[in-house]
């Protein structure tokens, strides 16, 4: 179950307990190396950088807010910054918010969890033609002109798959709340 | 601040996914400091991206070791990051200046550029963030439009001071203009200060009229 990684994430976060770490580590590691991988990294430097990005997840668990978004998506977003990082040699702008600035609403860390496997099951279910670009974008890492070009298809029809994959995904929001 | 222009579900679903030039990954940044409606949607396109993690087949590290050799590592102190430069003052770079911009500024005002004159009233300056296509912040006073001109690719446009009228509509600060190739436009500053945006592309502009012809050599987009 997500839900479980996410609790346990949120309680590394808080007890530094080295035990939770490697629970986390077995699990996201190899996954993460899979994920640099599928970006088109060459196995070694995947291993290295899923171990990197592993010691982030350690190193900046304080920022971890499970009411935004849930461990997978969290740890998602730093290996994807890493990989950028490390390809580019140059930051991932990121935004940053004033401190006192409100930032939506908060959800609770059971809600994102079960919002995590509707999403997994609701893109098991999209059309194909759906799929293929979500994947060539998330796992292939190729922008959209690029994948107009490898399926010969204007950009406006990669842009509108996307869009449409996107708010048969997004309906998952309105029908947990 | 009140924005009313958003960016498409697409390009979030890009930055998302990582695979915006650097340049056009920049004004996102810079969007989403402003606007908790782009910020929810980024949330919901990162969900995603965290949903595909957990979908791959996982990929056993190479050494058995690796977990202790990283628990070994929990002490050390992270490699000292080229920590971004202090920024002094309430805000640097001044209020209309997102955060992310002013670190790519050096916290520098708009006023304390470098800008280079393109035409009458239109001045610009090239930021080199990398990748494909242009990135710019363009400064046109009162009364100026710039070119009327289409895209090969995408085009971003965030104003950031000021406000403009186009075929799209009025754009005002905070507002972003998400354009693909179908759209050609021709912005006018119709406001009685000058409007500073920043635009960032991932491949060069075509305009379109002789005016845009002879300039895009100059402006180099």
């Amino acid at each position: 179950m997500r839900e479980e990684w996410t609790a346990c994430l949120a309680r590394m976060a808080e007890t530094r307990d080295r035990a939770l770490f490697a629970r986390l580590f077995e699990h996201f590691a190899p996954r993460v190396k899979a994920y640099l991988i599928r970006l088109g990294m060459a196995p070694a430097q995947a291993d290295e950088l899923a171990q990197e990005a592993m010691l982030s997840v350690w190193r900046k668990a304080h920022l971890f807010n499970p009411g935004k978004a849930n461990a997978s998506t969290w740890i998602f977003t730093l290996a994807r910054n890493l990989c950028i990082d490390r390809l580019r040699r140059e930051k991932m702008p990121c935004y940053e918010l004033d401190a006192d600035m409100p930032d939506g609403d908060d959800r609770d860390a059971g809600e994102g969890a079960v919002i995590s496997d509707r999403l997994a099951a609701c893109i098991r279910r999209l059309p194909e033609a759906q799929a293929q670009v979500l994947y060539m974008s998330y796992y292939d890492g190729r922008s959209h002109s690029e994948i107009a070009e490898v399926l010969g298809i204007p950009l406006g029809s990669v842009k509108s798959r996307l869009r449409l994959a996107f708010d048969k995904l997004k309906a998952m929001w309105g029908e947990s709340s | 601040m009140n924005i009313r222009h958003h960016l498409d579900d697409a390009t979030l679903m890009a930055y998302a996914a990582g695979t915006l030039v650097p340049g056009m990954a920049l004004l996102v940044a810079c969007h989403l400091e402003s606007c908790a409606d782009c910020r929810d949607r980024l949330a919901q396109a990162e969900a995603v991206g965290g949903a595909l993690l957990e979908e791959l087949p996982p990929v056993a590290l190479d050494s058995d070791n690796a977990l202790a050799s990283v628990l070994g590592l929990l002490d050390s102190e992270p490699p000292a990051a080229a920590a971004p430069a202090p920024l002094s003052g309430a805000r640097a770079g001044g209020p209309a200046m997102p955060k992310v911009l002013a670190q790519h500024l050096d916290g520098r005002d708009f006023d304390a550029l470098e800008w280079r004159s393109l035409a009458p009233g239109v001045k610009q300056i090239d930021l080199h963030p990398g990748g494909a296509g242009a990135t710019r912040l363009l400064r046109f006073a009162p009364g100026v439009s710039v070119p009327h001109h289409s895209h090969r690719g995408n085009e971003l446009t965030l104003v950031l001071r000021g406000s403009y009228n186009d075929e799209v509509g009025r754009f005002c600060a905070g507002d972003v203009a998400d354009l693909d190739d179908q759209v050609a436009h021709q912005p006018l500053n119709d406001a009685n200060e000058d409007c500073i945006c920043l635009i960032a592309t991932d491949a060069p502009l075509r305009f379109s009229g002789l005016m845009g012809r002879l300039v895009q050599p100059f402006i180099g987009m």
